[in-house]
């Protein structure tokens, strides 16, 4: 129990003097996190729509790989890119393994499937409502394109938030495709998972409970935007 | 403030061949043969599922017949799909709004037409204007009222300036003075010299807007006529017990049994310009 406060207590000091190994872990796992659900939402938006716009062959198997992507444990994304990257895998040259650029790699295929499945969701209950004014005003499915992904914007954010939740949180892909190497590829999880098993509680509680609060900004910010959308567009 | 105005030959008239139109297996819309010229008011009247929406719908071509055809006979029709597209423009019963501002809803409706940016900004204010919806300019669409919505709706519809314009019940859900609005702008409308065509289930409604009724029941087109002919002496047995306010199923008319109409008997329509 004394083991508990103490940790605590160190764990506050820590946040509270900005400690500057607890600073740079945080700042990675923002900069890495932040950079893979950039890409995540350049691929997944654009994508998403397509499939709520379009009807193509194999849109089906398509939509029923993304669901099942959507789920996909983190440890077995980072195995794949680790197969990719590794010196003898067709990536092995470019010597990426290891690195920040192999978490955002890794990171953007974890959230990918995530932000373009729940785009799909909301273009579709757009078109659903627009479809008929739209293409009475001359918009086909791909001129549509754009401007479901601007009306669905509220929705979007939310949406792009809970990628950079599922991005934020995740150890598997990261430990498996960093290494958890101090000063070069250590996030906030992995951090975590290293103290804990060294026993060393206060630095993984600090990084804890400024995950909680990450965590707990997103979820407010989603909650915000969404009230904001309804004041404004009903 | 007119700064718009329509440019290019017309597509009208429309004609309608032996239109079918059938979904999950039932015809919804039966041997449908009729026609439409410049500058009239058409209203079309009948009973809940007679398929009125459904036939302003395959006018306006948001729906392809199963089988027959709908043909813009006009010189302008020769140009293309996009050139029909926007010489038509249709308002809904439930008024569809971008999650924009009310500028922006006439603004982008404007720019698919491809009118450049300065025009654009003419043509809004000037619609905005005669709709009575500029102090709202700026305002979210989406939390406008419903008949304040009804008439962006219009105004978007007006700022197309479309040789024919397609209205679903449009002040279904609106109540007398929201009506009363809504009908001035689409009599001003009119005025420009666009060709009406909307459905009503408000027969006060049909008698003041229409120059020409056409009756549906049941996805036939049963009787088609100009309106002071139709409501003093409709021809069709069930056109008679709708105007006389009877439930349909109950109690027929003495008129002829559902006689479908066919356009040659009544061909004196098209000249009453």
């Amino acid at each position: 129990m004394n083991d508990f406060s103490t940790a605590f207590g160190t764990a506050f000091s820590l946040m509270i003097n900005l400690d500057s190994a607890l600073v740079e872990i945080v700042g990675l796992s923002l900069h890495v996190s932040l950079t893979a659900v950039l890409f995540a939402a350049l691929i997944g938006l654009p994508v998403g729509a397509a499939m709520a716009l379009f009807r193509f062959p194999g849109r089906s198997i398509i939509s029923v790989i993304l669901s099942a992507l959507m789920g996909l444990p983190p440890v077995v994304v980072g195995l794949f890119v680790y197969l990719l990257l590794s010196r003898a895998g067709p990536f092995g040259v470019l010597g990426l393994l290891f690195s920040p650029t192999a978490m955002i790699i890794a990171q953007t295929l974890l959230v990918t499937p995530i932000i373009a499945a729940l785009t799909r969701q909301v273009i579709e209950d757009l078109w659903n409502e627009y479809e008929d004014q739209l293409r009475s005003l001359g918009a086909g499915p791909a001129r549509a394109l754009p401007t479901l992904l601007w009306d669905g914007r509220f929705s979007l954010i939310t949406t792009i938030l809970a990628g950079f939740g599922r991005a934020s949180g995740e150890v598997g892909a990261v430990m498996i495709v960093g290494g958890n190497i101090d000063h070069v590829t250590r996030v906030m999880t992995t951090s975590i998972a290293l103290e804990v098993s060294k026993g060393d509680l206060a630095l993984a509680l600090g990084l804890g409970i400024i995950l909680i609060f990450l965590s707990i900004g997103v979820s407010g910010t989603a909650f915000l935007v969404r009230r904001m959308a309804e004041q404004r567009h009903g | 403030m007119i700064t718009h105005k329509r440019h290019g030959p017309e597509i009208l008239p429309l004609e309608l061949i032996d239109v079918d139109y059938k979904a999950g297996g039932q015809r919804l819309i039966k041997d449908m043969t009729c026609s439409f010229n410049t500058s009239r008011r058409s209203v079309i009247i009948g009973p809940n599922g007679a398929g009125k929406s459904l036939f302003l719908r395959l006018c306006h071509g948001l729906l392809k017949p199963s089988s027959g055809s709908i043909n813009w006979l006009g010189e302008g029709a020769q140009q293309g799909r996009d050139y029909i597209t926007h010489r038509q423009a249709m308002v809904f019963q439930r008024p569809v709004m971008l999650r924009r501002s009310v500028v922006a809803n006439i603004d982008y409706a404007l720019s698919l037409k491809g009118i450049s940016k300065q025009t654009r900004k003419d043509i809004t204010e000037s619609v905005l204007q005669r709709t009575g919806l500029r102090r709202k300019a700026d305002h979210p669409a989406r939390v406008l009222s419903g008949g304040e919505q009804q008439r962006l709706a219009l105004a978007r519809a007006w700022a197309m300036t479309p040789e024919v314009l397609f209205l679903d019940e449009p002040t279904a859900n609106l109540d007398p003075a929201a009506t009363h609005a809504v009908e001035e702008i689409i009599t001003a409308i009119h005025g420009t010299g666009t060709c009406i065509i909307m459905t009503s289930h408000d027969l006060g409604q049909a008698k003041r807007m229409a120059d020409d009724i056409l009756f549906l029941h049941r996805g036939r087109l049963l009787e088609h006529a100009p309106v002071a002919e139709f409501f003093k002496n409709p021809q069709n047995d069930l056109a008679q017990a709708f105007v006389q306010g009877e439930l349909l199923w109950w109690n027929r008319g003495q008129g002829s049994r559902n006689r479908p109409h066919k356009p040659k008997q009544n061909q004196h329509n098209n000249k009453q310009e």
